[in-house]
């Protein structure tokens, strides 16, 4: 009998516990990972350099890609920096309508992301529950924007398009409808036994690991610390709506997903109260000139926007021409992407590996990029 | 919220979803509608699109090209590509759809599609859309998606109050930002070069004045129009009545951009740029008989190329219709003068009060190699007593023969013109409004009030004026009345009392023929103490020698000659009203075109490569 030796694997990009077209090159003595390298570049697509090659309009069909559970988010971010170079006034009505785009995509991205944990815990069951009810969502993103997925709707100086009442009372039952199937979530998935087996006290991050490599989000909140970027540096209306952020002071892969579940009633409550108040108006505010010739002033800009995964920002520089000089692109899940792989992963279990990248929502082309 | 507890037969109550309904559905059992703004497959109308291209500028994707469509005819306005969709490529955003420049191109509620050929992904959207079903219309284009500008600049201009007592030019100008705002809504289409007679630069330049590098928009300028000054603002701007922009909104205001150009950029500057493609004199030397927009654009062109060239002008300055005929508060004297400048600047002598008459011309015909003719429609005309009763009396007076008397007057240079204090004009088109406002304002002077009238064939939807001629006019105090045929000019004593005029029911026949018809019943007298009539111009061709002018085809008054004004004799060629009928730019587009023949002439008879 010869000895056995640690064995190199890869996770992704086919497996199913793997987000997006993403690998890690694990090595493994037994059960045990040794070693784990994040391999990105099979997604790679240049987005930041594309930017800089398209003009500010056109790269709202581009940037959107940066995250594709939840594209809007970019939208927001790009759109906001474009604003805050150029000085440029969002009509009221639109952030209020932002809002709500935000909070619906978080609601779709949270609810993926809880069934999801049915891929690598193999309860399928969650993952076809969570498609289903995150269509619902979807189609008001259909009804708002005219697409399911990419919706390509916040730009720069608002929204695209209104938003009737007709559209707002089916969403108001669509969040009525979500609002009562989330004890379903909570029976099937967060009380289920083998579930809380296998994500109790599974894909630890301990607060100060979090601090030190800057993971933000529902990770960082479930250490206990309540950073979360709308309440800490409110930006839009969040300042006008009331919601909670919840938190826990133990970081494993159950404490995440229960907090995701938790943040999908605050979203309904957000958009609630963003439907009751939201003020009548235009919604769009445009650059001078056609879209083709439209350029930003001269400066730079950090804007940052709390994701359903942490903070998510776009620095950007315009040079006062037709295209962006540079854009950087702060992926929400960057730091638990890359550090938490490559420092957190050794010494758990091979098949925690996708819980962590599960439950930490990592979403691979904020990484490759 | 508590927080979960363990529970085992939580998760065994979702069993219940094995006896409801699916949420599942099986197409193509059962379709499912797409929402009213769904970004689907698109659809173009072929009739409505103009091929302008900027639907695949905007795309973000590259995924549209334009391609020349197979037997498609271009009409006037629009080129004969239509946008090609690679559905392979495309995202779906709309941009296009929200930019097309006619509103051509829509997005359905279709999003079904499906072929084992992968070329097929790749279509000329129509109006019947990709699964031949003449889809329901999606995503729709509105205010806040535009992606176009569609409002003008508004240019400024003194108030009525401020200008109807003086000839001083009335149209302000662009400042810097206004003419940058107002070209970056160009889209770039070049749609308005093939319509320009010059075939300007026109995207070009306007470009240039968005980049803030007038330097460069001169340069553009000339390439094509040595009288830049001039036409920034008088130029009958054709280019405008087919810009894209037309379509869902304003055009561009290519005229005034182009002023802007001219008027900003410093006279060295300029002057660099003018003088820089000019060639050194060599063989070969040209006549030019007419200082107008025609002689003096065929002159600059001749003398870049490296011509000796002499202008002919009978009159005391050069310029023709631009000295002569518009009004100065149209175009002033200074502006003509700059543009001038620079043409003289490079070499061209212009020697005015020089009347060439049959025998001058033969002279010229020796000495020079070639001669260009360019002597304008100047005589004015006027209806004869048969058709117009009245018509010969000396208080009746063509345009012609008053305009420049009032541009001498306003110059300093001659009497202010008689003017009564009741005026009728005959004449609906921009001449007749020239008449007109240069009356008011000398009524304005020599009377304090205003009583003018002018009385058109036409009804104001088809007036051949510009509409800012008309709104203009009457904003200064001009009355205009529509739909009226002069009868007869009603003397008294030798007195003219007014004008009798009788109703008109049409201008033109069904085939489209100038064949007025009138309702002789239906009159109505206008009382006036004199008579303008802006009846159109004549050539007058008496300068001629007889052995030449037998040879030359006469057409309407105009001289028959090829798209490069060359005639029956080798060395003659004509350009501007003669060849062309009256209009400046199309002058201007004849010159640099007969420059070209005259040069192709001039090399073969050296033997120049
Ligand atoms: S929808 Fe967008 S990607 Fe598709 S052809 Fe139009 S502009 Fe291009
Ligand atoms: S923008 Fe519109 S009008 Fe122009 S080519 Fe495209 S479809 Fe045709
Ligand atoms: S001026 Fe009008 S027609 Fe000409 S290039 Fe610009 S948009 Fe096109």
């Amino acid at each position: 009998m010869g000895e056995i030796k640690a064995l190199q694997l890869f996770h992704g990009p086919n497996h199913p516990g793997m987000h997006g077209n993403f690998s890690v090159h694990i090595k493994v003595d037994g059960d045990i990972v040794v070693e784990a390298e994040a391999n990105p570049g099979m997604l790679h697509r240049g987005f930041e350099k594309l930017m800089e090659r398209r003009n500010w309009m056109q790269n709202i069909a581009l940037i959107l890609r940066v995250c594709v559970v939840e594209p809007d988010i970019n939208e927001a971010a790009y759109s906001m920096a474009v604003e805050t170079i150029e000085g440029m006034d969002v009509p009221e009505r639109a952030q209020w309508i932002r809002v709500m785009i935000l909070e619906m995509a978080r609601i779709a991205n949270h609810l993926m992301s809880l069934g999801g944990i049915g891929g690598p815990t193999g309860l399928y069951t969650g993952p076809n529950w969570a498609l289903v009810d995150r269509d619902l969502i979807l189609d008001i993103f259909e009804k708002i924007t005219g697409a399911r997925v990419y919706h390509m709707y916040i730009v720069p100086g608002g929204v695209r398009q209104d938003v009737t009442d007709e559209i707002l009372k089916d969403l108001e039952k669509v969040l009525d409808d979500i609002e009562k199937r989330l004890p379903e979530y909570r029976e099937l998935i967060l009380e289920h036994p083998i579930i809380q087996k296998r994500t109790k006290n599974i894909a630890v991050l301990t607060r100060d690991q979090a601090l030190s490599w800057g993971v933000t989000g529902i990770a960082l909140r479930a250490t206990g610390v309540d950073y979360d970027v709308r309440k800490y540096d409110p930006y839009l209306v969040y300042d006008k709506v009331e919601f909670d952020v919840p938190t826990v002071d133990f970081s494993d892969a159950y404490n995440r997903l229960w907090l995701k579940y938790q943040e999908i009633y605050q979203s309904i409550r957000i958009i609630r109260q963003v439907i009751e108040k939201m003020p009548s108006g235009k919604v769009r505010e445009k650059l001078p000139g056609n879209a083709l010739k439209w350029r930003v002033k001269k400066g730079d800009a950090y804007v940052k926007l709390e994701s359903a995964r942490g903070e998510f920002g776009y620095y950007m520089v315009s040079d006062g021409g037709t295209k962006p000089y540079r854009v950087f692109v702060r992926g929400a899940s960057y730091p638990q992407g890359l550090l938490g792989i490559e420092k957190g992963l050794p010494g758990t279990r091979l098949e925690d590996v996708a819980i962590w990248l599960d439950t930490m929502g990592v979403c691979a082309p904020e990484i490759d990029r | 919220m508590d927080k979960p507890k363990a529970n085992l037969f939580s998760s065994i109550k979702s069993l219940k979803y094995l006896f409801k309904k699916p949420v599942t559905i099986e197409i193509p059992k059962v379709y499912r509608e797409a929402a009213d703004r769904y970004r689907g497959f698109h659809t173009n109308d072929w009739d409505k699109c103009i091929g302008c291209g900027t639907c695949s500028e905007i795309c973000p994707t590259n995924a549209i090209r334009m391609e020349k469509v197979p037997g498609y005819e271009a009409g006037n306005g629009q080129t004969d590509e239509r946008p090609v969709i690679d559905y392979g490529r495309c995202c779906w955003c709309g941009f296009c759809v929200d930019i097309c420049t006619t509103g051509s191109l829509k997005m359905s509620k279709d999003y079904i599609f499906i072929s084992p050929d992968a070329n097929d992904f790749i279509y000329i959207p129509d109006e019947e859309g990709i699964n031949k079903n003449y889809p329901e219309e999606g995503y729709r284009r509105n205010d806040e998606t535009d992606l176009l500008e569609l409002e003008r600049v508004i240019m400024g201009h003194l108030s009525a109050e401020e200008r109807g007592d003086s000839f001083i030019e009335y149209v302000r100008g662009y400042s810097k930002e206004e003419a940058i705002r107002e070209a970056s809504r160009c889209v770039e289409c070049g749609i308005c070069t093939y319509t320009c007679p010059a075939h300007m630069n026109i995207p070009e330049y306007i470009r240039t004045i968005w980049e803030d590098d007038l330097e460069k928009g001169v340069e553009y300028l000339y390439k094509t129009n040595p009288l830049p000054g001039v036409c920034g603002r008088v130029c009958t701007h054709k280019c405008e009545s087919v810009c894209s922009l037309g379509h869902r909104g304003e055009p561009i205001a290519i005229r005034w951009l182009k002023r802007y150009i001219v008027d900003n950029t410093p006279d060295d500057e300029y002057e660099k740029v003018v003088l820089a493609e000019v060639s050194k004199p060599g063989k070969g030397k040209v006549a030019i008989i007419g200082a107008g927009p025609a002689g003096l654009s065929a002159a600059y062109y001749l003398r870049t190329l490296g011509y000796e060239v002499d202008v002919f002008e009978q009159m005391p300055l050069a310029g023709g219709v631009m000295r002569y005929g518009i009004p100065r508060y149209r175009l002033p004297d200074e502006a003509l003068d700059r543009d001038i400048s620079f043409i003289e600047k490079i070499g061209v002598r212009i020697h005015t009060n020089y009347k060439v008459d049959k025998e001058k011309f033969k002279e010229l015909k020796e000495k020079y190699d070639a001669v260009f003719l360019s002597t304008g429609f100047f005589t004015g005309r006027k209806l004869p007593p048969h058709i117009l009763p009245g018509s010969d009396h000396t208080d009746v007076i063509a345009a012609m023969d008053f305009l420049p008397k009032v541009r001498d007057f306003v110059r300093g240079m001659g009497e202010m013109p008689e003017v009564g204090e009741k005026v009728v004009i005959i004449g609906g088109g921009n001449v007749g409004f020239d008449v007109g406002r240069s009356v008011v304002r000398l009524q304005r002077m020599k009377y304090g009030k205003v009583d003018v009238t002018i009385t058109a064939l036409e009804s104001e939807d088809i007036l051949p004026a510009d509409r800012e001629e008309l709104e203009e006019g009457r904003e200064e105090g001009l009355k205009v009345v529509f739909s009226r045929g002069p009868k007869e000019i009603v003397i008294e004593d030798g007195k003219i009392k007014g004008l009798l005029t009788v109703k008109c029911l049409r201008v033109f026949d069904d085939e489209g023929k100038f064949n007025p018809q009138f309702d002789e019943e239906d009159k109505l007298f206008l009382e006036a103490d004199q008579i303008f009539m802006a009846v159109g111009q004549a050539p007058d061709y008496n300068y001629i020698p007889d052995d030449i002018m037998e040879k030359l085809e006469i057409v309407r008054g105009k001289i028959k000659a090829d798209e490069y004004g060359r005639t029956n004799f080798e060395w003659l060629f004509v350009g501007g009203d003669i060849k062309e009928g009256p209009d400046i730019i199309h002058g201007i587009a004849n010159g640099h075109n007969a420059a070209k023949a005259i040069d192709e002439y001039l090399r073969k008879k050296y033997g120049i490569e």
